[in-house]
């Protein structure tokens, strides 16, 4: 690989697509003909956010599919977009995770060139263009939506943004849900949600909005107790983008699941109650 | 058709290093040091703006002296190159040395061929995961590369910094040690060099996937004690 020099004519500037595309690596998916048959290809599902007070909850389930099979399940749709911000992903898989990677470089490439960040608004905009560029390809129903929220340093506020396939970018002030189990998540979201939420209830009500849409879509994946898989939650502060253990979501959904038993949501003394359960009631 | 008057390369060559080496010693000079958690850069630098020394890669730092808009240059390039070749093929897969090698190409370029050569010199560090894996590359105006143990010194002065290095340096320096071991060579023994007139960098194993980190100006004052 040899240094890439520009002529100020024809210099790039901080923009790394444009770089590659000038080094003739076009990084969009180009479609080859328009009449082609539709492939059965790999999709990821249920991503939400949710604003809290000082910053911004992030998940997404684990799970692939393939048409009406499970291709993965161990599948990850929320990434750090760079320090403090996170983007996550819904549809189709391998447009997906490139279209993140390039944006997670795009952001690193313009704070190294440029000496600084981009803002919270003008990340957004990146992401906007690059889900637009995807149109061509989202057409032939590889569709991409992302969902994408950050710490706004200048503000000192976390925001969130939705978009759609041709690039539209919207602003949510509460909270956003994607992908195929997105009218049941985002139900749950929409009923649990209170104003400035404090972040731990935040991730409480993200994990039971997972739960909820794995319950009813098919696509969307579950706690897996028997692999030891959950669903990914991020909080982003101003201490920066945070994944959360494992454990740490287990414990949740274990709490989640005593909640949601039989024996508490409907009273029926079938002896599955475990009795200090029975005390609280 | 008129003959241009003939000049010994021997003689173009030396009139060229002579033009370099003077634009370089006009700038102030800068120092890389090994210490016990990685690398630290010290630059005499009073703007806080137009840095010399900067970011690469996870592992990768670079600095310059000389000619700000041609080192900023090769800097540019060098985020271009490791961010291209992290894309390619991945992260692990960028190495300062490649780097190294691919400046080294451009600067000899430029020296031989064209018409002013570039008055710079720069550095290509990286960090392994152990002391033994760390890595100073200098690379000179000319493209000649010197491969670099414990410390580098690049710039005017850069001899006499070197002397001083030698005396205050030692294996596994702590930070603070190592920044005032840096700071006091840059100085000399007839001055001292305030927070102000620093510019202060490392590569620090602690540090997440991205090593690089600034010591800004409140951390700074503090270590300098």
């Amino acid at each position: 690989m040899t240094l890439p020099f520009f002529t100020p004519d024809v210099d790039p500037g901080p923009d790394f697509a444009g770089l590659l595309r000038r080094q003739g690596r076009d990084p969009e998916t180009r479609i080859a003909d328009a009449a082609s048959h539709p492939l059965t290809i790999m999709h990821g599902t249920t991503v939400v956010a949710i604003r809290t007070a000082g910053g911004v909850v992030m998940a997404g389930d684990r799970r692939a599919t393939s048409g009406n099979l499970i291709s993965h399940r161990s599948m990850e749709k929320v990434f750090p977009a760079d320090r403090f911000s996170g983007v996550a992903i819904a549809g189709a898989a391998g447009p997906a995770m490139e279209m993140v990677r390039l944006f997670q470089l795009q952001l690193e490439h313009y704070e190294k060139v440029e000496g600084h960040h981009l803002s919270l608004e003008g990340k957004a905009n990146q992401l906007s263009q690059m889900v637009r560029a995807h149109l061509p390809a989202a057409m032939q129903g590889m569709v991409v939506v992302p969902l994408f929220a950050g710490y706004d340093l200048q503000r000192g506020v976390g925001r969130l943004f939705e978009f759609d396939v041709t690039g539209g970018r919207y602003e949510e002030l509460h909270h956003a849900a994607t992908g195929s189990g997105s009218l049941h998540a985002g139900t749950v979201v929409k009923i649990g949600y209170r104003a400035e939420m404090d972040p731990s209830d935040a991730v409480d009500l993200a994990i039971r909005a997972l739960f909820e849409a794995a319950d009813d879509d098919s696509a969307t994946g579950g706690p897996d107790l028997v692999r030891g898989i959950f669903p990914i939650v991020a909080v982003i502060d101003a201490d920066g983008y945070r994944r959360l253990e494992d454990d740490e979501i287990r414990r949740r959904f274990e709490g989640l699941l005593g909640d949601l038993s039989p024996s508490n949501t409907q009273g029926s003394a079938d002896g599955g109650a475990r009795p200090d359960q029975e005390i609280e009631r | 058709m008129s003959m241009p008057f003939y000049v010994a390369p021997e003689q173009v060559m030396k009139d060229r290093a002579d033009y370099a080496r003077k634009g370089i010693a006009k700038g102030r000079s800068l120092c890389a040091v090994s210490y016990d958690d990685g690398i630290l850069f010290a630059a005499e630098n009073t703007s806080s703006t137009l840095r010399k020394i900067s970011e690469i890669y996870d592992r990768i730092a670079f600095a310059g002296v000389g000619r700000y808009s041609e080192f900023d240059q090769l800097r540019v390039a060098g985020v271009r190159h490791a961010d291209m070749k992290g894309y390619a093929y991945s992260r692990e897969d960028v190495d300062a040395q490649s780097l190294a090698n691919a400046y080294a190409q451009m600067l000899n370029h430029t020296f031989t061929h064209e018409m002013k050569p570039m008055e710079v010199e720069i550095l290509v560090a990286e960090i392994g995961d152990e002391r033994a894996g760390d890595e100073l590359f200098h690379i000179l105006y000319d493209g000649s590369v010197v491969d670099e143990d414990r410390f580098s010194v690049l710039g005017g002065e850069a001899d006499a910094i070197t002397a001083r290095l030698d005396e205050s340096w030692a294996e596994d320096l702590d930070l603070g040690a190592a920044l005032r071991a840096a700071v006091g060579a840059l100085a000399g023994d007839d001055r001292a060099l305030g927070a102000d007139d620093l510019e202060i960098a490392v590569l620090a194993r602690s540090n997440g996937r991205r090593k690089f980190a600034r010591i800004e100006r409140e951390a700074l004052t503090a270590l300098l004690g």
